[in-house]
């Protein structure tokens, strides 16, 4: 049985000027353990599909079953009860402000019931795993956004939820900072064995850490499937489109594909003019020494209206060659630098 | 001229209207707040929306509050001696000032728990709360600072009420003020009433800052 079904799921706001459709007979699946993505531009209706799924928003039509059970037959205060074991985290972290690090975490623990001290302690292995421990006493506001989303994330783990819900939580963050907050919820998923939905206008963050993404366009599913699938074989042109505008600005290279002897090998950058044939020398370069190389990233750039092209490449790790094999670069016209600030 | 009588006089005068001030803005939270609440809460986008409820509280607070003080004050007399027994001492004071302060405290606290941010209500909601919940743990809190800021404009204008009803014998400064400055002629102790006023509306508004600020942690 699936965790989370949204079944034929319409959602249609009242407004002053007219309905709104956010969402048009959305149907999804998703399994235990998962992290699920859902993407698509501003507007497409991703912010109310995940309200729907712990009703904060309610369906106009369809139904949203959590294991099973339909939300809607809840009672208002099962739903409450429900909502309990449905952690969620927010683009704006949405911490109170006026309390401390640690009355943020124990907000939820009140909820159930915990006295004070039992609270304070869940709190504090909480805050432990995302790694602020420190900051129990600080508040929010002497926090920087990836410290707040970390905060925000304790709290919502706080109960021992199933599910957890992200409603664009790295939208507000750098690049950098995003990385860390994914990989975090990446822990936890293995860690807790947590079900993630992670709402997103980004192809990278779902590149990142999803298995299984739907495309959402005007409240239509557009796409859906394994990530690996979409990416390799995008149906509609919504998905390209996201793909292609992707391309350009990596989180990070993802080096578990690399085979182990190369990995944390000495890494270089080799910048080419366009007139410099950089393929066959790679390739040459291969072949000369015996000794294989992995290229961690490709790309060109506009630098001053000139298009140059720039590579990062990784040596075998203890590799005596390498001096040799830089020289060979610098001989065939590439500009050769160290890498010191390459984040892996 | 500046007698003990006077003197005396003075000082009661100060008494009294810290008594009054006081008294009616503590009675005045002691109804504005839950009315301030229930305005906020049963709003069409609030946590319990109620229409007929919301009509009921903003229309009855529109009214009271369209009523200038000073005639309010006679308007009610009635009801004052019923409550008070008599219409005219700091006491009896108290209740025009309360019946006054209380749609006005209502509308303050509305406008400060209407900036509270939704997202904080929102991921409240999420977490399961309830609404009495998300009222006293997550609104009224969120909010403190501009609730003891507007508190602080509630006293120093119910100062300023009490002033008036010194014009129809409600006792306190303002009725000295009246009294020796209009009646007689005596503005040199008119003048140090109202400095007297003037220096208590200082101490209202900067002690009520400070503890404004000493919960803010915003910053
Ligand atoms: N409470 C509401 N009342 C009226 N219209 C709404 C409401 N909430 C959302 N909408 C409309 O529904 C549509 C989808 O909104 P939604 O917030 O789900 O989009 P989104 O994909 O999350 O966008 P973004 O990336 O900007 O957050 C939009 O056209 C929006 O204007
Ligand atoms: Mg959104």
């Amino acid at each position: 049985m699936s965790e989370i079904v949204v079944e034929n799921l319409s959602k249609t706001f009242l407004s002053k000027d007219g309905t709104v459709e956010a969402l048009k007979n959305v149907s999804l699946q998703i399994e235990s353990g998962d992290i699920y993505g859902i993407i698509g531009m501003s507007g497409a209706g991703k912010s109310t599909l995940v309200r729907c799924m712990n009703f904060l928003e309610v369906p106009s039509e369809g139904r949203v079953l959590i294991n099973g059970k339909s939300l809607g037959d809840y009672s208002e205060k099962e739903l409450r009860k429900q909502r309990e074991s449905i952690g969620m985290i927010f683009q704006h972290f949405n911490l109170l402000m006026q309390k401390s690090v640690l009355e943020n975490v124990c907000f939820p623990l009140y909820i159930q019931g915990k006295k004070k001290n039992a609270a304070h302690a869940r709190a504090l292995e909480l805050l432990e795993i995302v790694g602020l421990s420190e900051k129990q006493n600080a508040y929010p506001a002497q926090l920087s956004g990836g410290q707040k989303q970390r905060v925000a994330i304790a709290r919502a783990l706080a109960c021992d939820p199933k599910i957890l819900l992200c409603d664009e939580a790295t939208s507000a963050l750098d690049p950098q900072t995003t990385v860390s907050i994914l990989e975090l919820l990446k822990d936890i998923n293995r860690r807790f064995r947590i079900t993630i939905v992670v709402i997103t206008h980004q192809m990278s963050v779902v590149r990142e850490i999803c298995n299984r993404v739907a495309i959402l366009k005007d409240g239509v599913v557009a796409d859906e499937g394994l990530v690996s699938d979409i990416f390799t074989n995008p149906k509609s042109a919504v998905a390209r489109e996201l793909i292609l505008g992707d391309s350009g600005n990596d989180l990070r290279i993802k080096s578990s594909n690399t085979p182990e002897e190369i990995q944390s090998g000495e890494k270089i950058r080799i910048v080419f003019s366009e007139n410099s044939a950089f393929e066959p020398v790679i390739a040459n370069l291969v072949l000369t020494f015996g000794e294989p190389v992995n290229i961690l990233r490709a790309d060109t750039k506009n630098v001053g209206g000139v298009a140059k092209g720039e590579m990062i490449l990784e040596f075998l790790k203890g590799s005596t060659q390498t001096a040799e094999m830089k020289q060979y670069l610098l001989d065939h016209g590439l500009a050769v630098g160290e890498v010191t600030d390459y984040v892996e | 001229m500046w007698s003990e009588q006077v003197i005396n006089m003075i000082v009661k005068g100060i008494g009294e209207t810290l008594y009054m001030t006081l008294a009616s803005t503590f009675l005045g939270y002691l109804f504005g707040l839950p009315m301030g609440i229930l305005l906020t809460v049963t709003d069409k986008d609030g946590l319990k929306p109620n229409a007929p409820i919301y009509k009921i509280l903003d229309v009855i607070a529109n009214i009271v509050r369209s009523v200038p003080f000073l005639i309010l004050l006679i308007m009610i007399i009635p009801f004052t001696r019923i409550v008070a027994g008599k219409s005219y001492g700091s006491t009896a004071t108290i209740v025009p000032l309360t019946v006054a302060a209380i749609p006005f405290i209502a509308r303050m606290v509305e406008s400060s728990l209407k900036e509270v941010d939704p997202g904080v209500i929102e991921a409240a909601r999420s977490m399961g709360a309830g609404t009495l919940r998300i009222v006293f743990k997550v609104m009224l809190v969120e909010a403190r600072t501009s609730l003891i800021v507007n508190g602080t404009i509630a006293l120093g204008t119910i100062l300023g009420y009490t002033a008036m009803s010194g014009a129809v014998g409600g006792g306190g400064l303002g009725d000295i003020a009246v009294r020796y400055g209009y009646h007689r002629w005596q503005t040199d102790i008119m003048i140090v009433t109202v400095i007297l006023l003037i220096i208590l509306f200082q101490l209202f508004q900067t002690i009520g800052m400070a503890i404004a600020n000493r919960l803010d942690k915003r910053k």
